[in-house]
This record gives structure tokens, C-alpha cells and sequence, in this order.
């Protein structure tokens, strides 16, 4: 398989990059995407040509860290995959393919197809976790979880914030990540004590950040590697409307004793 | 160099009570005095860091990837083992005790395995409670399945997802310190020396993986927790990122290294397609609960499988170790894969592999059952080969997987050097010659959530801290140093590239100190190994420049450790003349062809000390007693 790539090259941050052109000349259908650009990588750097910057890890569709949009879609054209799985059986000899780094204020490139994806260990920091001190928990069995909202909580947390819903999302929007993760706890009986201050604080961190609003376009879902449901931001949605009506801000007064 | 193992005298159920009463504590208002530095953010490093922080310590955590909830431990697919004995099918501590410690062919040390086993039921409490979604029976109660090496059902899971889920919880408990200002995060961030002042751990040197900087931090104590060292292999199921550097450094600044030729070689991964492949793929030991393993009885049989009749189909495991069937451990799995395969009578294009077959499975559960337990694993199998497992057959075949060699450390988790302590996979501690499945969780997480915590306080209250700076000398030589070896990598500028060199490694050390060995090979593997080293520095090419986002660089200082590392591994299996769990020598097998060990001579942990470039390290030895589980020869029939 022979194809052409147009990839988005861009020395750092404040570079304003461009489209630069490649030939990959010996594609073999079984590669996975990753491996392709690797091949291209190999013969680019035995040419003395800087290689391709794009993140990966795991390769196998887990840990989050890779992310390429393929002509205009992130992760490519399988429903379901993130783009280290994606495989070249997918495409065709003669394919030409554009490809870019996610896009979106809040994710500044770092370099070619690089981001800089903190915004959304910020945003699980203002509050997407349950305050348990490690040493402080009761026997697993004490908590009984019916199955049903188990596996509600387990679709939900099944996000590995890779980011294409921000890239796919024409306002940029964290609502599917920021959501997942509210679903994912708000659920489960042990997430219940912090579940209104979760969310308003999750959803006005995403707001800091620069992140868009959402206004259930839906492509956030489209291009989502885990699958993970729009219906979770309107679960977001219900929790926040609900914390912003009754919420009357973290009592003042402190403890002290004898 | 002495190793002391502290393990507390008395009778092993006691020996962590009697361990944590006798520590020094740190009172509560001085903890905010101390600072603690810990590379790694996975289950081990992620809890740690969490931990030390919700107890008053300043922690800086440093991670190469761009996050800390991207470590490698989220991989981790089947579960995680805990003696609870929820199902009420005889499980015990003592039993995960002894199931660990025989599963590991009597090479880990007794107490600190009881101790896992004990803190085994505390790590599930824990996640629950955290908000790990972990699967449930109808009446809410958690669930179990079985694993290899266990005749109870005491592995709790998250879909096939499970590391994920652990993961997250320590990440969210990690997030909820840095927004608290307890723990400062330092992603994308590579340790790159260890720093020692008198004599003991007070910082380390980082690349700052964005700008290039060279950067240097001190602390009271430094945790590594910065896994294993798998991709010495090249192909691995490790990440693309996981290797060895931190550990590496570490041991040339003088931490002893135990058992590196511990290495761990899993029998369920995909087959390798192609030189191009870049990493293997796991498919979790739990699917050897309801798929059966099999291979044609005939030689060179081409037939697709479902051409070939039952009485014409050997399904060896089965019929070797009738007790244990498809679940045997993981070291006997694999080479009895590598011996069907051997015999030619393996299947797919490369002959190097055989079925995983749910055909039964699916006929006496249901699709639906199936597709419920495994469907994620089922999915990825699919996207990878493009073959549908609900259809035909998975072929699998042994992949290096999870190395129990590393740093040597005693039973409070404390290197060779005072004040670096080393937790989860990068030190050597538990699973001896082999771990059992849904086991490398559990150790992470007891070591970073409930073992760590205590003895660095035991270490900071009894240890005459002088306070030090990054300014000062030895932090300013070790600084240069590291901004040496990047020059010296970045002026090579030869014909290879990193990665060639890697590929080539990998394939000495598969051939010969992979899932057999012998002394021949190693000496041979030895000595080509130091060649192409050599070559690598004279060879290379590593384009662009220090004080950039490099990320060629970065693979390059990697793969400079992996070759000193993959001599040291030669060097420890050919010392270690028996067979053991992973470790297995050619020359010494049963009659049947099983693992023989030597109780006599080599019943001991193996810690190479650094003796300086060129120079052969030292062996030093700790001897294992085994009071509680009598040594025997493993048998799984």
C-alpha cells in the first residue's frame, strides 16, 4: 500500500506551523496507524529529516495518551478505536491523509501533533473524586451497589481522557469528559456526600480552562474511543441545575473542641 | 555491602503488627517539615504519592507521560486478588499466602508475601470506597473469578479494565492532594540520575521533556516507583515508554539490583505480525477461565479449526495438569505453548501460536455471558488480527510481559540505599521467580497505599536529616553529568537509528534468556550484546537538539540502559544454575520436562552490586528461609 500524508508540523508552541507532505511508500495492511507513522519516522530520520512528534504509550487503546485527527475526524475513521488501534486494513492504496494535532484553545500544541492536555488533570482535581483517605474505608461488602448502576458507573468511568470529544466539538467543549467522570461517581452510593459540590466545581474548572459549552451537536460521542454515552452530560447537566438551586456554599464555621 | 532484611523476628501472622508498633512516628505537625520526592505515578507511585500527601508530607511526584493517570499500571486487565473469601470457597490469607509463595516457586522472601496477603482485604475496602466501579452480583455484593494458579475465586475486577478503574481511583486521590497543594505534579518530566549526599538518597536530576532542561530537585527521601523492565525485549506488553532508566541509574549509584533474570513471559498475548510491530497485545489470563487452549494433534496441520475434528485436537493443558487445567500458572502456560510450537504444531501464518477457543464456552453460557465477561477483550482482539473471536478461534502465544526482578529492598521497602525506598514493580520483593495473575495490582497498591506510608515515617523520625539544597555540589555534578550523556548521544551522529539498535537487542535476548536458556546462549548472547553496545555508541543518529522536545533523545538514553541492563540479565541467569518460574535453564528440567529447581544452592535472592563501567558487579546473596511453606516441587497435575 502506497499513500500520501499531509501532516501538521510544528516546531513548538509558538511556531505558527504548517502542512508539510510525505510519500509512505510500503504500508503493510496489518500495521497499526502508529506503526505507520513509525515506518515513516525511520526512513525520515536516515534522511537526517526531524521525525514526526506524536504522543503515544500503551498502543493498545487504554491509557489515553495518543490522539491524531484523520481527515477531520479524531482517531480516524473506526467507531470505537482510538488511532493506535486503528489498523491500515481500514484504508486504501493511494489514500491521501490529512493529518492534525487536536485542536482547541485549551490544548496547546507542544509540537506537531503534541498537546498539552493538563487542563483536564485540572479539572479532576477541582473535584472529580470522592474524599477517602486511604486507611478510612468500611468492608467492600458494607457498600451494597445494585448491578444496574454499577455498570452505569463503569460505562461512564470507562473514559481514558484522550481528548477527541474537545477536537471533535466545533465549541470545544469538555462536557463529555467532565461528564463521564460526574456519572461515573454520582451513581455509586459512595459518591453521593460530594456529589452536588462536584459538579458545580468540575463544570466552572472546565469553564476556567477555556473550554467551550456544549450544545448537544453530538460529535463529541461520534468520536469517542470508548463509546461513552451524551446521555452522561445530561446526567452533568441535572446534578449541576440541581447543586446551582440548593447549593448554599461550603458551610464557614470549623470544628475545634475541647 | 550487607543486605539486611529487618524482617521482624516472631511468628509471621504478628511480624507487621509487631513491625509497625516498633516504628518511630513522625508527629503529625512536623510532617509538613519533611519533603518527599516519588518518581512514578501508577498504582504503586499514584497511592504512594496519595497517601503521603493526605498524611501531611510535601510530595513532588514526576511522571514521563503527559498525565499521571496514563501509567502503564491502567493496562493491567484481569483484577487484582484479595483473600477475602467473599464466596465462601475456603480462601484465607494463609492460602493467598501460600498459593503466592508456591506460585512464585519459593524465590520470594516469606514475611514480606504474608504481609501482602494480609493487606490484600484493606486494598479492595479501599477502592470501593474510592468509587471504583468494580463488578457486582445481582444483590450488589462484589464479585469474583478465578485466576491462574488458585483454586478459590478471590479476583475482583472491573470488566477487563480493572487497572484502569485501580488506577483512576489512586489518580483521583492523587488530583485531590495537588488541588489541596500537598503533592506537586511534574508531568512529562524524566528522572535521569539519583542524587546521594552522605551516603543517602536526597534528590534526583530530571529532563524537563518539553523544554529540555536539566533540572534538579532535593528531598528528604526519594520512592521509586517507576515499574518494570520488560521492554529490555524490545517487544513487550509494556508501553512504548516503560523502561528501566530510573532503576538503572539508581543501581549505578549503588542500590543493589536482585533477580533480574526474573522476567515474566505471558502465555495470552497476540501473535507478532510483522518487523514493523512496534508492541504486543495482552489478552487477560482471565479469559483461561472459560476458553480452552488447543493445538492439532498432527505436525504442519493446515486445516482452519473448525476443519479439524475433536478427537483430532490436543488440548495439552488439559490433558497434562488435569487439577489446574487452562489455569495453570503463567511460566507453564507459556512453555508449554513454545513446546506444541516447538514440536510443529503450532498454528496461523508464523506457526507460533495456538487456539483460545470459547466454541464450548459460548454453547453451555451463551453469547450473551460471553460477550459480558470478555466482550472489551473480544473487541480488541478483532480490531488487531481483523478476526472475529465469536467465529473463530483466538490464537495466542507467549509474550515478556512483567519482570519480578529489580531493585533489592528490605522489609520496609528501603533499597541498599538509605532513604530511596522502591515500591510496586521496579523493586523485586514478592513474587519471587514468578507472579500469579491479578497479583502485580495488589503489590502496588498494598506497597504505596499501606506499606510505604508507614516505614518512610519510621525513616524520616529516626534518621539525622542535614538539610540540603539543589544548589548544592553533588546535585551540580550529577546535573552535568546527565547534560553530558545528552551531548555525547546528540554528537554520535551515526547511520542507525535508536530504534534498530532496540530491535536487534530485543531479539538476543528472546532468542536466548527468553522463555529457555542455557549456558551456551547466554555467553553468546553476553557477548554480542557488549558488541552491539558498543556499536550503539559509535552508531547512533539522534536528530535535533538538548534544550527541545526530542523525543528521539528521550528513546535514545533509554535504550543506552537497556544494554547494560540486558548484560546484567545474562549474567544473573547464568549464574543461577536450576530452573525456576521464569527462569528456565535447559539444562536442568524434570523428566517431563518441568521447571527443577535447586533448594540447595540456589535458594537465595541474587543482588548485584554496581562495581563501575567495565568492571563485573558484585553477587551478593540473601538466603531465603522458608519456615511456614515447605519448599516442593511445583506440581499443577
Amino acid at each position: 500500500m502506497r499513500l500520501t500524508l499531509h501532516v501538521w508540523r510544528q516546531k513548538n508552541a509558538n511556531d505558527r506551523g504548517r502542512m508539510v507532505k510525505y510519500e509512505a511508500q510500503s504500508v503493510n495492511p496489518e500495521m497499526s496507524f502508529l506503526e505507520m507513522l513509525d515506518v515513516v519516522n525511520e526512513e525520515l530520520t536516515l534522511k537526517g529529516e526531524d521525525p514526526i512528534a506524536f504522543d503515544s504509550d500503551c498502543r493498545e487503546g487504554i491509557c489515553g495518551m495518543c490522539g491524531v485527527v484523520i481527515n477531520g475526524v479524531a482517531h480516524g475513521p473506526r467507531r470505537g478505536t482510538t488511532v493506535c488501534q486503528l489498523h491500515m486494513r481500514k484504508f486504501h492504496d493511494g489514500d491521501v491523509l490529512y493529518l492534525e494535532p487536536w485542536r482547541a484553545r485549551a490544548f496547546p500544541v507542544i509540537k506537531d501533533l503534541v498537546v498539552d492536555r493538563s487542563a483536564f488533570d485540572r479539572i479532576i482535581a477541582a473535584g472529580g473524586f470522592i474524599s477517602v483517605p486511604t486507611g478510612s474505608a468500611p468492608d467492600g461488602n458494607a457498600i451494597l451497589v445494585p448491578k444496574q448502576n454499577a455498570d452505569i458507573s463503569m460505562d461512564a468511568a470507562a473514559c481514558i481522557g484522550c481528548g477527541a470529544c474537545v477536537a471533535a466539538c466545533p465549541n470545544a467543549s469538555a462536557s463529555l469528559f467532565t461528564a463521564a467522570k460526574i456519572t461515573h461517581l454520582g451513581v455509586l452510593p459512595q459518591g453521593q456526600p460530594e456529589r452536588h459540590e462536584r459538579a458545580l466545581r468540575m463544570v466552572a474548572q472546565a469553564t476556567l480552562e477555556g473550554f467551550g459549552s456544549c450544545t448537544n451537536i453530538g460529535e463529541c460521542e461520534a468520536v469517542c474511543p470508548k463509546e461513552i454515552k451524551i446521555e452522561v452530560i445530561a446526567r452533568m447537566n441535572r446534578d449541576f441545575l440541581k447543586a446551582s438551586c440548593t447549593d448554599r456554599g461550603a458551610s464557614t464555621s470549623s470544628g475545634g473542641g475541647a | 555491602m550487607e543486605l539486611k532484611a529487618q524482617v521482624p523476628s516472631g511468628p509471621i501472622e504478628q511480624a507487621w503488627d509487631k513491625a509497625k508498633f516498633d516504628m518511630k512516628l513522625v508527629n503529625p505537625a512536623n510532617k509538613r517539615k519533611y519533603s518527599i520526592i516519588v518518581v512514578g505515578s501508577g498504582l504503586a507511585g499514584g497511592s504512594a504519592a496519595a497517601t503521603l500527601g493526605e498524611l501531611g508530607y510535601n510530595v513532588q511526584c514526576f511522571c514521563f507521560q503527559d498525565s499521571p493517570r496514563r501509567a502503564h499500571s491502567i493496562a493491567a486487565q484481569g483484577g487484582i486478588n484479595a483473600a477475602k473469601n467473599y464466596q465462601n470457597d475456603g480462601d484465607s490469607i494463609y492460602r493467598l499466602f501460600y498459593d503466592t509463595v508456591k506460585g512464585g516457586d519459593f524465590r520470594a522472601r516469606e514475611a514480606n508475601v504474608y504481609r501482602l496477603a494480609q493487606i490484600s482485604v484493606n486494598i479492595i475496602d479501599q477502592c470501593v470506597a474510592q468509587g471504583v466501579p468494580f463488578a457486582r452480583e445481582y444483590g450488589g455484593t462484589l464479585a469474583n473469578r478465578s485466576f491462574g494458579g488458585a483454586q478459590v475465586s478471590r479476583t475482583f475486577y472491573a470488566r477487563g479494565q480493572t487497572g484502569q478503574q485501580l488506577l483512576l481511583g489512586a489518580y483521583q486521590a492523587l488530583e485531590r492532594q495537588v488541588a489541596a497543594g500537598k503533592v506537586k505534579m511534574f508531568p512529562r518530566a524524566e528522572m535521569l540520575s539519583l542524587v546521594v549526599v552522605d551516603g543517602k538518597a536526597r534528590g534526583i536530576i530530571t529532563r524537563d521533556l518539553i523544554t529540555g532542561k536539566i533540572e534538579a530537585y532535593a528531598a528528604d527521601a526519594v520512592v521509586l516507583a517507576t515499574g518494570g523492565y520488560g521492554n529490555v525485549y524490545y517487544l513487550s506488553t509494556n508501553a512504548r515508554g516503560s523502561n528501566c532508566t530510573a532503576i538503572w541509574r539508581a543501581y549505578k549509584h549503588g542500590a543493589a539490583f536482585a533477580n533480574p533474570c526474573f522476567t515474566q513471559i505471558h502465555p495470552t498475548c497476540i501473535p507478532v505480525s510483522g518487523d514493523y510491530q512496534s508492541k504486543l497485545t495482552l489478552m487477560s489470563e482471565s479469559l483461561r477461565n472459560d476458553g480452552r487452549i488447543w493445538v492439532p494433534l498432527k505436525q504442519g496441520d493446515k486445516r482452519a479449526p473448525d476443519q479439524i475434528p475433536e478427537p483430532e485436537r490436543d488440548y495439552y493443558l488439559e490433558r497434562r495438569y488435569p487439577s489446574f487445567g487452562n489455569l495453570v500458572p503463567r511460566d507453564v502456560a507459556s512453555r508449554n505453548a513454545k513446546a506444541v510450537c516447538d514440536e510443529r504444531r503450532g498454528v496461523g501464518e508464523t506457526g507460533l501460536g495456538v487456539y483460545l477457543d470459547f466454541a464450548e464456552a459460548m454453547t453451555r453460557l451463551g453469547v450473551d455471558a460471553i460477550r459480558e465477561r470478555y466482550g472489551n477483550l473480544f473487541d480488541m482482539y478483532e480490531r488487531i488480527t481483523g478476526e472475529d473471536p465469536y467465529k473463530v478461534p483466538m490464537r495466542i502465544y507467549p509474550a515478556i510481559h512483567y519482570t519480578m526482578g529489580g531493585l533489592w529492598v528490605d522489609y520496609q521497602l528501603m533499597s541498599t540505599i538509605p532513604g530511596l525506598f522502591v515500591i510496586g514493580e521496579a523493586n523485586f520483593s514478592d513474587h519471587g521467580a514468578n507472579r500469579l495473575g491479578a497479583s502485580a495490582l495488589m503489590q502496588g497498591l498494598a506497597d504505596g497505599y499501606f506499606i510505604l506510608p508507614y516505614t518512610i515515617g519510621n525513616y524520616l523520625a529516626s534518621t539525622k536529616l542535614e538539610k540540603v539544597q539543589p544548589d548544592y555540589a553533588e546535585f551540580k555534578r550529577e546535573q552535568s553529568e546527565v547534560a553530558s550523556m545528552t551531548a555525547r548521544l546528540l554528537a554520535i551522529k551515526g547511520k542507525r537509528t535508536v530504534s534498530s539498535f532496540h530491535r536487534e537487542l530485543g531479539k538476543l535476548m528472546w532468542e536466548h534468556c527468553g522463555m529457555s536458556r542455557d549456558a551456551r546462549g547466554l555467553e553468546l548472547a553476553a557477548g554480542k550484546i557488549r558488541e552491539l553496545g558498543e556499536e550503539y555508541w559509535r552508531n547512533v543518529d539522534v536528530l535535533g537538539g538538548a534544550q527541545e522536545f526530542n523525543q528521539a533523545l528521550e528513546y535514545a538514553g533509554r535504550v543506552a540502559d537497556f544494554f547494560e541492563l540486558a548484560e546484567l540479565i545474562c549474567l544473573d541467569a547464568q549464574q543461577r544454575n536450576e530452573s525456576c518460574g521464569g527462569h528456565f535453564r535447559e539444562e536442568y528440567q524434570t523428566l517431563d520436562g518441568e521447571a527443577q529447581r535447586d533448594d540447595e544452592h540456589y535458594s537465595y535472592a541474587a543482588a548485584w552490586e554496581f562495581q563501575g563501567l567495565g568492571q563485573p558487579p558484585a553477587l551478593h546473596k540473601e538466603p531465603l528461609q522458608f519456615e511456614y511453606v515447605h519448599p516442593s516441587q511445583r506440581s499443577y497435575k
